[in-house]
């Protein structure tokens, strides 16, 4: 229903809920993100150069990057596979496994960081296993990588479920009638119209996993330089009352957010075009 | 509707996706290896650690387990998270309805807008959350100096907590309402206004009739959330034992201090809270595809 | 109570859905407004209902300003084309639902609204539904649940948006005749928006053809169907086979025949349009003098009533010609067969100055 631009409108309402959205939003969202910037804006431009250029601030970004990167393309691969079976397959115990997925997304960060230490850790379920082929699972990047592929778990799923479940069936009925095998129909109709979610879902399983913080925590080691995460070293700095410093290093942070934000609603803007959803 | 939220699959009531057809499947073996590989990867990052948190919660048996929920500091880490959650959850909720009913039933300009800054707490790490709330609130903040001046704790105190959460937590609601209202459109409220109803009637008995099952939904993922938010209450709290640790902070405290059954036991709680979380999703889901599948149904209705 | 719409334009944006419209519907009238998608009859029947709202122009009930009055005060019955019936009520709390939201002052008692409720529903034919859901109807009968709602409130004036869109032919058919019935025995002031001309011709005691936001012609079926005011109406009521003519000498030829066409003197015409209905034709294997057209049978329809038959002419116009099933039986018509074609009657041209 599209309303024109000097209205009464005819559902009430509009201007009760409008003005209390933005003043909550107002007051919960813009004044404290505005907070940031003017407090950075305090330091003078090569002040904050230092500060996020420094070895430790960068290496700290650079093992947030990575292990999110790492971490999310894993979430895509198997959440793909996931997807699929759960859309299209029927087997034992189905229900549990569909709503199992969401578990990382219901479990508080803290709990799921210290039962993956717990497993990992060198006397750990697995990470004895680990242990004896020499391989390092808790308080090494592996173990970072592992946490925040839990965390991510979800994203890929949840996003590319509902498209699989609308892909409409004669297409690929249509494909086999044209003589294509199961891989070809595979490749060529079906795969290009997951892609876009595929890839919604990987952005937001990487955001996710960039500001992830109480998983992380417990598995990492927390070695800076080596296995410090940047929330982390954001931490540290606030322990140390070096607000500046807490500071500078969220507002790129915060900065890269932003972007991934507006990737992801980009992307899903594409793909919503795609499957020509209004 | 970006920002980090898997979401209850809205719009897909049907799953066309699934009618079986010779065409349409893998051979047999391939599928079976697929389903395979599919519990392994879940079976190892999701199971492995719920398992792991029971097992650890209660290897030194029932006396330890219960010791370590009851004891003081666990029992104020407890009160801590309910009252954070009585406090977030309902303003959120408010929110929740206010902001789906301004965005699903009106077109405005900068309505892109308002669901982008709707998605931020989703999308910033909650470090930088607490962070946020420091530098307000902080000693050295922005209103720091006045509240030293008036005696008003805020930071290292339960309001500081409390804040933190309305923040991290307020989206959940309103994103789920949101599709859910766009979806239903507005015939059934115009309808009713046509027939007489002021909109305090209209809402009441039409609109919240149909958005009963979001609206539980959103609550209860609001309500989990808010009890299991750690890093940007982390960065608020102070850590002071007793006085302002919630069940997350007050795990990570057991932990530090190697008493890890105690940490997995406090822990177990949060898990049960978890599932309750799924087992509610997974009821709440069927309520809602109903009433999409019946918008659908009808608008799509041709038989006679 | 009448209705006055007196130059009532509306826009979406840049776009004029409405253009300075003027019409009034007088009381106890079954009106229907005709049109193509988009020719803003919707947008004209929600601005009555005080669903959208005229940007000039005003809308008068009996002669009072409604814009006095918001929509829930404007005692106007609304009829949705996807019924908007509330979903979690039962077909009785639906149709009770505006006697219950009255204001506590004026609301009748439970006992006075089960009593309305069970007089509509026999009204509507459906006393057995009385407790089951919305999901649980067909089509046709969640449609009369949804006029029973409207009327409970005892309405002014009844709208319909598109009431039988989303049905089967067959219940379009009947709940069309139905309506006219109910219309009779009711007679509320009613307006409906259709885009289905044999619907309208069918119900209606005027037909307001719109197009383009604006107001082609308003009159009864019959002057609508036979006296059509420009070529759009003709075109949208009943088929119509177009021809262009030639004018040479003021004369004018439809192919090489020459066609009586009165008023083709007096003007500088360059060329002539003729619109000639399907019925209006005469199909004969000979040769009637001058004006017969020579054409070639190449498709025959014999279901229903008449006969349906696509002509192709010598100069390879295609003609669709109706003629009765006696005519056609007598013809002992063909594929392929030559025939002659003769316009009984020409009533509808057009010049081109």
């Amino acid at each position: 229903m599209f309303l024109s631009q000097h209205k009464q409108h005819t559902l009430p309402g509009f201007h009760l809920s409008l003005g209390y959205t933005i003043f909550y939003l107002s007051l919960m969202v813009l004044i404290p993100l505005s907070m940031l910037f003017i407090k950075t804006a305090a330091l003078s431009f090569k002040e904050f150069l230092g500060i996020v250029t420094a070895p430790r601030t960068l290496a700290a970004y650079r093992l947030s990057f990575e292990t999110s990167l790492i971490s999310a393309s894993i979430n895509a691969i198997f959440g793909f596979l996931v997807a699929w079976v759960l859309a299209r397959y029927s087997f034992p115990g189905k229900k549990i496994i569909d709503a199992l997925v969401d578990f990382p997304f219901a479990l508080p960060t803290a709990v799921a960081g210290i039962a993956l230490t717990a497993i990992y850790s060198p006397h750990g379920w697995v990470g004895q296993y680990l242990a004896q082929m020499g391989i390092k699972g808790a308080f090494s990047p592996l173990g970072i990588v592992i946490a925040l592929t839990f965390i991510g778990l979800p994203f890929v799923i949840r996003t590319l479920e509902p498209v699989l479940q609308d892909i409409d069936p004669e297409i690929e009925e249509a494909a086999a009638c044209l003589g294509a095998n199961r891989w070809q129909s595979f490749a060529k109709v079906i795969f290009p119209i997951l892609l876009p979610p595929l890839l919604t879902g990987f952005t937001l399983s990487f955001a996710r996993a960039v500001g992830e913080y109480g998983s992380v925590i417990f598995i990492a080691g927390n070695m800076p330089g080596k296995t410090e995460i940047a929330p982390l070293l954001i931490m540290t700095k606030l322990e140390q009352y070096d607000y500046s410093g807490a500071t500078a290093i969220a507002v790129v942070m915060l900065l890269v957010s932003f972007l991934i934000l507006g990737i992801s609603n980009f992307l899903q803007w594409l793909t919503a075009k795609r499957i020509g959803m209004n | 509707m970006a920002g980090g939220l898997p979401h209850l699959k809205i719009g897909s009531a049907v799953n066309r996706s699934s009618r079986p057809g010779h065409l349409r499947t893998e051979p047999g073996p391939v599928k079976w290896i697929l389903i395979g590989i599919a519990f392994l990867y879940l079976g190892i990052l999701l199971i492995l650690p719920l398992v792991c948190i029971l097992t650890n919660a209660f290897n030194k048996g029932i006396q330890m387990y219960w010791q370590a929920i009851s004891e003081p500091d666990a029992l104020s880490a407890i009160r801590l998270t309910l009252l954070t959650a009585l406090m977030a959850v309902p303003l959120n909720m408010i929110f929740g309805i206010a902001a789906s009913w301004a965005i699903a039933k009106f077109d405005f300009r900068g309505k892109n807008f308002l669901l982008t800054l709707i998605d931020v707490p989703l999308s910033v790490s909650p470090v930088i959350s607490g962070l946020i709330f420091v530098l307000i609130f902080g000693a050295q903040g922005a209103l720091g100096p006045w509240l030293i001046k008036h005696g008003i704790k805020i930071i290292f105190a339960p309001p500081a907590i409390i804040l933190t959460t309305i923040f991290v937590t307020f989206p959940m609601v309103a994103r789920e309402l949101i599709p859910i209202m766009k979806a239903q459109g507005n015939d059934e409220e115009e309808a009713a206004i046509t027939l007489g109803a002021s909109g305090f009637k209209m809402f009441m008995l039409v609109t919240l009739p149909n958005i009963k099952w979001g609206l539980l939904y959103g609550v209860i993922l609001c309500n989990a959330r808010a009890m299991g938010e750690f890093g940007a209450v982390s960065v608020v709290s102070g850590h002071i034992r007793g006085l302002t640790n919630t069940l997350p902070l007050h795990i990570e405290i057991l932990y530090n201090d190697y008493r890890f059954t105690a940490a997995f036991a406090v822990a177990s709680l949060l898990a049960f809270l978890a599932i309750v979380t799924l087992i509610a999703k997974s009821l709440v889901e069927s309520g809602i595809d109903r009433e999409i599948q019946l918008t659908q149904k009808d608008n799509g209705e041709k038989s006679g | 109570m009448s209705i006055e719409i007196k130059n009532v334009t509306k826009y979406f944006g840049n776009f004029r859905a409405i253009d300075d419209i003027s019409l009034k519907v007088e009381t106890g009238e079954l009106v229907a407004l005709l049109g193509p998608s988009g020719s803003g009859k919707t947008t004209l029947l929600r601005i009555i209902a005080g669903l959208e709202t005229a940007d000039c122009g005003s809308i008068l009930f009996s002669g009072e300003d409604a814009r006095e009055k918001k929509t829930k005060d404007r005692n106007v019955g609304f009829v949705f084309q996807h019924y908007a019936l509330f979903r979690h009520m039962t077909v009785y709390d639906n149709i009770a639902f505006g006697l219950r939201v009255k204001p506590a002052k004026i609301r009748p008692s439970e006992e006075k609204i089960r009593t309305k409720v069970r007089e509509l529903l026999k009204l509507i034919q459906l006393e057995w539904v009385e407790k089951r859901y919305p999901w649980q109807l067909s089509g046709g009968q969640r449609q009369r649940v949804a006029l029973a709602r409207a009327l409970a409130v005892e309405p002014k004036v009844l709208l319909l948006d598109e009431p039988f869109g989303s049905l089967d032919a067959q219940v379009r058919k009947e709940l069309r005749q139905w309506l006219r019935r109910f219309h009779d025995d009711l007679n509320i002031t009613s307006l409906f928006v259709t885009h289905d001309q044999e619907e309208a011709l069918e119900v209606a005691n005027r037909i307001v053809v719109m197009n383009k936001g604006k107001i082609e012609q308003v009159g009864t079926p019959d002057q609508v169907y036979h006296n059509p005011v420009n070529s759009f109406v003709l075109n949208f009521l009943g088929n119509v086979n177009l021809f262009h003519l030639r004018v040479e000498d003021g004369k004018v030829y439809m192919g090489n025949k020459e066609i009586q066409l009165p008023g083709v003197e007096q003007h500088n015409i360059k060329a002539a349009k003729l619109y000639i209905r399907p019925h209006q034709f005469e199909v004969k294997r000979l040769s009637s003098g001058t004006s017969s057209l020579k054409a070639v049978v190449k498709f025959v329809n014999p279901a229903g009533a008449t006969v349906k038959l696509d002509l192709k002419t010598e100069s390879g116009d295609s003609i669709q010609a109706e003629i009765s099933q006696e005519e056609f039986t007598a013809l002992k018509l063909q594929k392929n067969d030559q025939v002659y074609v003769n316009p009984k009657e020409i009533t509808f041209y057009d010049f081109d100055i």
